[in-house]
């Protein structure tokens, strides 16, 4: 050991390192039990309310159906619509960023203000700007296409962010491998990177995915709460978040509860199940590559 | 018959003049070697020959290069230039598909989709690249499954895909082992006979064996060109004389 350390120090360095160790894995291991302890507390008291009848059934107000078929069905119409709209533009919109566009130009600028701006506006906000817009300006009624434009509006910063993210990370080596062969820019995209980027895409989508299902107030402020199946995008529809909402706003007996609760776990079981899928086409994208 | 002739070239990077009144040239079927210290522009050198450096912002260049006695920097069709004027980088840099699909990449861009002359020029390139019987079974399988030295043995099938008349290979070795390094080698003697090769190097012994002319560049500069012999063994200059040796570099 080196004479300039002294033993004592040495010591109180040791006991430091060993506090600051269990520090850490403290704090790792509080946000794993609350994760644990959530997921829990839905489940036990949910689970059990959760049956074939009440996924596929019926809803009537007055209490004597309670299913959440039409939630569902709804939900998957908000998804896809907003995805519709939403991951075209998106990915186009990170292509020209990290392609097309110069390093720090204006217009790369200006547009990056626009995402990280649009990205930190409070949902509820985009609620508000999509029952005047959508809802009335535009005539479109309160209606899936109207929530789905909405949230397509939310949804388009985190495609953008994390396309952008996965084109930069796409090796430098492919793109002068494709044009050292003549191949037009737009090809060695479109065969080259986009391709390559896939994982990182995918990601990105099903995160909004997440996103979409997650959102409750811009949606029933421009979708509408209609607890049917809507037989076309301009009719309402109440998405299994927004139903959550408004179940919570009259808890009254133990059989409304109990429905929350229910609806709460088909709702976590759906978050879980798109994070994994994620994880699995992230690493099936990745080896195929 | 000179390939591609150089005149008075100066390439600025920003504020760096990375390239000073350069005039060389390439003649038809024999291999140039480019040689010199690290960042005396020999590489960046190659890459106006196929205006690879168009990717880099920020970039002025004046004087000509004229590839068949066409100036390559007048408005020209880079992407035609680019079919004609090959590439292998530094580090192999195989696509993320089969081995098949790689070669065939540069074709398909071009929109040839006959499966049967797809098939001809798989096979010939890759017997053009020494590389046929080590793949032959598995053109289907991801070209990442390649060692080090059939990567770029399969870069330089990729780039005789598209029967370049110029080949530009970028230090091709300088990621690889000896043994790797000794077959691309003996690829490039094969390789002289069908196309012009001019060859950035690390290594002044690769340039003895393999190049026909050498060109010592030094801080922007090209110092000295002529037959390799006659560089490396009777150089002209006193740094060419100094770096040939060893004494730096």
């Amino acid at each position: 050991m080196s004479q300039y350390i002294d033993p004592k120090t040495s010591l109180a360095r040791q006991r430091k390192d060993k506090l600051l160790y269990k520090a850490v894995w403290g704090a790792a291991a509080i946000t794993i039990l609350f994760l644990l302890w959530v997921v829990w507390h839905i489940l036990s008291n949910g689970l059990s309310h959760v049956s074939w009848e009440f996924i596929t059934g019926a809803y009537t107000r007055i209490g004597e159906a309670s299913g959440i078929w039409a939630m569902i069905v709804s939900t998957i119409y908000m998804v896809l619509l907003s995805l519709a709209f939403a991951a075209p533009i998106g990915i186009m919109t990170a292509i020209y960023l990290t392609e097309y566009a110069k390093l720090g130009s204006k217009m790369v600028q200006v547009i990056r203000f626009c995402t990280e701006s649009l990205a930190g506006i409070p949902s509820i906000v985009y609620g508000l700007f999509g029952m005047t817009f959508f809802v009335t300006t535009l005539g479109l009624g309160f209606s899936i296409l109207s929530g789905a434009l909405t949230l397509a509006m939310l949804i388009l910063p985190v495609i953008i962010r994390t396309t952008e993210e996965a084109l930069i990370a796409v090796s430098m080596s492919y793109r002068e491998g494709g044009y050292a062969l003549g191949c037009s820019k737009i090809y060695t995209i479109w065969r080259l990177i986009l391709p390559s980027a896939l994982p990182g895409i995918v990601t990105s989508i099903i995160l909004s995915t997440g996103r979409v299902i997650g959102e409750s107030a811009p949606v029933f402020l421009t979708a509408g709460m209609v607890t049917q199946i809507p037989e076309s995008v301009l009719e309402s529809g109440r998405t299994l978040t927004v139903h959550l909402y408004k179940l919570t706003q009259e808890l009254f007996t133990q059989y409304e509860w109990d429905q929350a609760y229910a609806t709460a776990t088909v709702l976590i079981v759906l978050i879980l199940f798109l994070n994994l899928a994620t994880k699995v086409i992230a690493t099936k994208l990745n080896k195929s590559a | 018959m000179n390939k591609l002739a150089v005149s008075n070239l100066d390439l600025y990077y920003g504020e760096n003049h990375a390239l000073k009144d350069i005039s060389i040239n390439i003649p038809s079927r024999q291999v140039t070697a480019l040689i010199g210290p690290s960042g005396c522009g020999k590489s960046t050198l190659l890459r106006t020959l196929n205006r690879m450096n168009d990717l880099v912002a920020g970039v002025k260049i004046s004087g000509t290069v004229a590839f068949e006695g066409e100036d390559i920097y007048a408005d020209i069709d880079v992407k035609q230039l680019r079919m004609r004027v090959g590439m292998v980088f530094q580090k192999p840099n195989p696509f993320p598909m089969s081995i098949y699909e790689n070669i065939a990449f540069g074709l398909k861009a071009q929109g040839v989709k006959d499966k049967a002359v797809l098939d001809k020029v798989v096979e010939d390139s890759l017997r053009g690249a020494a590389l046929w019987d080590e793949v032959k079974d598995r053109l289907n399988s991801p070209a990442f499954g390649l060692s080090g030295g059939q990567q770029q043995r399969l870069c330089i099938a990729r780039a005789i895909a598209m029967e370049p008349e110029v080949i530009l290979m970028d230090e091709p070795t300088s990621a690889l082992d000896p043994i790797a390094t000794h077959k691309i080698e003996e690829l490039m003697d094969e390789l002289r006979k069908k196309f012009t090769i001019v060859i950035v190097t690390h290594s002044m012994n690769q340039a003895k064996r393999i190049s026909d002319r050498t060109a010592f560049f030094w801080m922007g500069e090209l110092i000295e060109q002529g037959e390799t012999h006659q560089v490396f063994n009777h150089p002209q200059d006193s740094r060419t004389r100094g770096y040939v040796s060893g004494e730096f570099g």
